[in-house]
């Protein structure tokens, strides 16, 4: 057993960090929260001159052909950073999307274009309240029906996929007259959402069917690295604030209310982590494991970060209530983070569903 | 990264399993038996010969001790193969391996080594922890037990005080102790370590009834109980650091084990909700039994990388403790979680149901792993300081010799 990451897996994660910490300070957030910006597009070109947004496209289209475990790295440094960019959207759903399902045809057309960062992608899936995988969607001839709302960062995105009826998936470009565009408003305010509405658009269909779980559930498992990331930036900056704080003659650090709650957090987060390896690892070495480490993963992640981004508020007191301090871009992540790709619930279930022999009727 | 067993540790694993197949059965204990303690200590013994006689006694000490020389994962996978039996370990052969020989090996002489390490591999003598003191739990340097010199010209020491929580006091042969020798000094620095003969006049060991119905632990009273200075473990005055010794040796020993959830799944699947489903159709249940499940597959994984740092030669330290403070909590919840699902059969069982048993002896158990080793608190004071830099707890008594500080 060797349960921890490469050398080149750790270096990639540092690269991606340094990366990150020069072009993505807080000042640039909340910058780009004052502007109205749909996300920070010189990080994005960034992201791709590095090779990061194509290191999991395979090398034939234009990308590195890395695993899971790699791309895991980048999203615990994105998650740390709170990065204002679709990779998920675009990388983790999108790209990924394509590669399992799309024809020969779509890949070469996508996949190059969306490794470089020329293009962006996204993956519409939920239909307002209800399940957040929905279906209601149609293709027909050619033309696409329907709605799809909320979708992330379909504001930037040429491109996106589909869930429609059948639980298959269509892609459809953005830029054109059947697809309407209208942008709410997102409770991250660094992560915009849109309600697309799909008038006979011109859509093709994608001809791999039953993709949906293997999507999700490797997207579960870089949701949970981009969380447990989040939740150790949470963490530090606790711990930071607390040990400069003077209180009642000596830092806020010193006292076990404080010490026990991020110690608390400590341990949430490195469960997590731990539980995001086995999900990269199963992902790329043991597909008949991913489900139920996916869904632990994803559950670990959800559970660490509404740990961590709650108690990171906390700790600042009322200074952390202030739009200058920075706890609430991950109290708003955190919420957003909770409920893409389903949520707790719908893990549960899932987790549950893939243990053997105990499958209940909700499943 | 891989999950699974390299080539030779695949190996070492078959051979493993193949020994215990063969062995382990005759020993195994049956779950929800009382059986009296001197027994399960017999037994104890017996499977401690029975693991020496297979050269699976002692795998990490080296072969000159009558070890096997053998590295951490090796003896990480036997204890995974090992603990598929319910064999009679318990705290009885895990004080005398995990916490006594660790500190012998360390500390001890090389005459002490000789004689105590391949002997109590060999399932001869049996140890019992002599360290916890009515005021001295998690403040363990807090003890008074007092050690002086007999002033006979013999160099004895001669021992007055009393031990509490002293697992199976009562039936091992030698204890580990420590002791203050002098007051005068702060707390930490005036503390000595000795092996004591448990058979020496003025030792008297009472057993403490626990919640949960057993007694396995003890007070132990010392009333001028002689020691020869041959059996000091280490410089007078060095105690503490033999102590951390043997708490190191127990934090790393425990931790995540595989307990409990998927049982329980089953349980849900397999029993009625009166609604022509399952217990386990319950959303609120499969919500509980699903985070439970989460929680201990992370505890499982992350003491998979404490493991994989060990055998790069890295030291885990405070982390070990983070997987203790996670287990035990989760551990209470679960089987509290267990009981509600059985609803009033739970807390009473029909007759010839043993598995209830284990639960409510689990639930009252679990209150004690939160204790013993490290209580959660002070783990949360190690994780805070050690592993996230935080400061240290406001100490009145740093710095000031012991007698002078109020009891």
């Amino acid at each position: 057993m060797n349960f921890d990451l490469s050398d080149e897996q750790k270096m990639l994660g540092e690269q991606a960090r340094a990366l990150l910490s020069d072009l993505s300070s807080f000042d640039r957030l909340r910058s780009l929260i004052d502007s109205g910006a749909e996300w920070d597009e010189p990080l994005w070109r960034a992201l791709a001159e590095m090779g990061f947004l194509g290191a999991a496209i395979p090398e034939e289209h234009g990308g590195l052909g890395l695993g899971a475990l790699d791309l895991g790295v980048i999203m615990d440094a994105l998650g740390a950073a709170n990065a204002a960019v679709p990779f998920m959207s675009s990388i983790i759903l999108g790209a990924e999307a394509i590669r399992l399902a799309g024809s020969d045809a779509q890949k070469a057309a996508w996949l190059p274009r969306l490794a470089s960062g020329e293009a962006v992608a996204t993956f519409a899936y939920a239909e307002g309240p209800g399940p957040v995988f929905a279906t209601g969607a149609k293709m027909a001839g050619g033309k696409l029906n329907g709605s799809k709302s909320p979708v992330a960062d379909a504001g930037v995105a040429d491109v996106a996929v589909v869930l429609v009826a059948g639980g298959s998936f269509a892609l459809v470009e953005l830029d054109q007259p059947g697809v309407t565009r209208n942008k709410l408003d997102s409770f991250d305010q660094l992560r915009a959402h849109y309600r697309l509405d799909f008038a006979d658009a011109v859509a093709e269909p994608m001809p791999g069917a039953g993709k949906l779980d293997r999507l999700i559930d490797q997207a579960a498992v870089q949701a949970a690295f981009e969380a447990a990331g989040a939740a150790e930036a949470c963490l530090h900056m606790a711990r930071d604030y607390a040990m400069e704080r003077q209180m009642f003659g000596r830092p806020l650090a010193g006292y076990q209310a404080i010490k026990h709650k991020l110690a608390d957090v400590a341990v949430a987060t490195e469960l997590a982590r731990s539980n995001a390896y086995y999900g990269g690892w199963a992902a790329e070495s043991s597909p008949d494991d991913l489900p139920a480490a996916a869904a632990a993963a994803r559950l670990s992640g959800i559970k660490c970060l509404e740990l961590a981004a709650r108690e990171n508020l906390q700790v600042h007191g009322g200074i952390g209530y202030t739009f200058e301090a920075n706890c609430h871009f991950y109290y708003r992540r955190e919420r957003m983070l909770a409920v893409h790709l389903g949520n707790r619930g719908f893990w549960a279930d899932r987790l549950l569903n893939a243990q053997p022999g105990s499958q209940g009727k909700a499943a | 990264m891989d999950f699974n067993d390299s080539p030779q540790e695949a190996a070492f694993r078959a051979e493993a399993r193949a020994w215990l197949a063969a062995h382990a059965p005759a020993h195994v204990l049956t779950p929800g038996e009382k059986i009296p303690d001197t027994e399960e200590a017999d037994r104890g013994r017996a499977w401690m010969r029975e693991l020496y006689a297979g050269g699976w006694s002692g795998l990490t000490f080296p072969k000159a001790l009558g070890g096997r020389g053998l590295s951490v994962p090796e003896a990480v996978i036997f204890a995974e193969e090992e603990g598929k039996y319910h064999l009679p370990k318990g705290p009885f052969t895990s004080i005398g391996t995990g916490m006594a020989l660790p500190v012998i090996a360390k500390h001890g002489s090389d005459a002490q080594k000789a004689r105590f390490i391949e002997a109590t591999l060999k399932g001869d003598i049996t140890w019992c922890q002599l360290f916890s003191e009515p005021s001295a739990g998690s403040d363990l340097a807090a003890l008074r037990t007092k050690a002086v010199c007999a002033g006979d010209g013999s160099g004895d020491w001669i021992v007055n005080g009393q031990k509490v929580w002293s697992s199976w006091a009562h039936l091992t042969d030698w204890g580990i102790l420590v002791v203050r020798t002098d007051p005068t000094l702060p707390k930490h620095k005036g503390l000595t370590f000795f092996v004591v003969d448990m058979k020496t006049p003025g030792i008297e060991t009472r057993p403490i009834r626990q919640i949960s119905g057993a007694s396995e632990f003890n007070e132990t009273f010392l009333t001028d109980v002689r020691i020869p200075d041959a059996n000091r473990l280490g410089a007078e005055g060095e105690g503490w650091a033999c102590c951390m010794t043997v708490l190191m040796g127990e934090r790393l020993g425990s931790g995540a084990h595989r307990s409990g959830v998927e049982p329980l799944i089953d349980y849900a699947a397999s029993t009625p909700d009166g609604h022509g489903g399952t217990m386990l159709d319950d959303r609120a249940i499969r919500q509980q039994l699903a985070e439970a499940l989460a929680e201990e597959q992370g505890e499982r994984f992350f003491q998979a990388r404490l493991r994989t740092m060990v055998s790069k030669g890295e030291n885990p330290g405070a982390l070990a403790g983070m997987v203790k403070l996670a287990y035990a909590g989760r551990y209470q919840k679960t089987n509290g979680l267990a009981l509600e699902l059985r609803g009033l059969t739970g807390i009473a069982p029909e007759a010839g149901d043993t598995q209830t048993g284990d639960v409510q002896y689990d639930y009252i158990y679990s209150t004690v792993m939160r204790i013993a080793g490290g209580a959660d608190e002070v783990l949360r004071n190690q994780i805070a300081e050690r592993v996230l830099g935080m400061p240290g707890e406001v100490r009145m008594d740093k710095d000031v010799p012991f007698e002078t500080l109020k009891a």
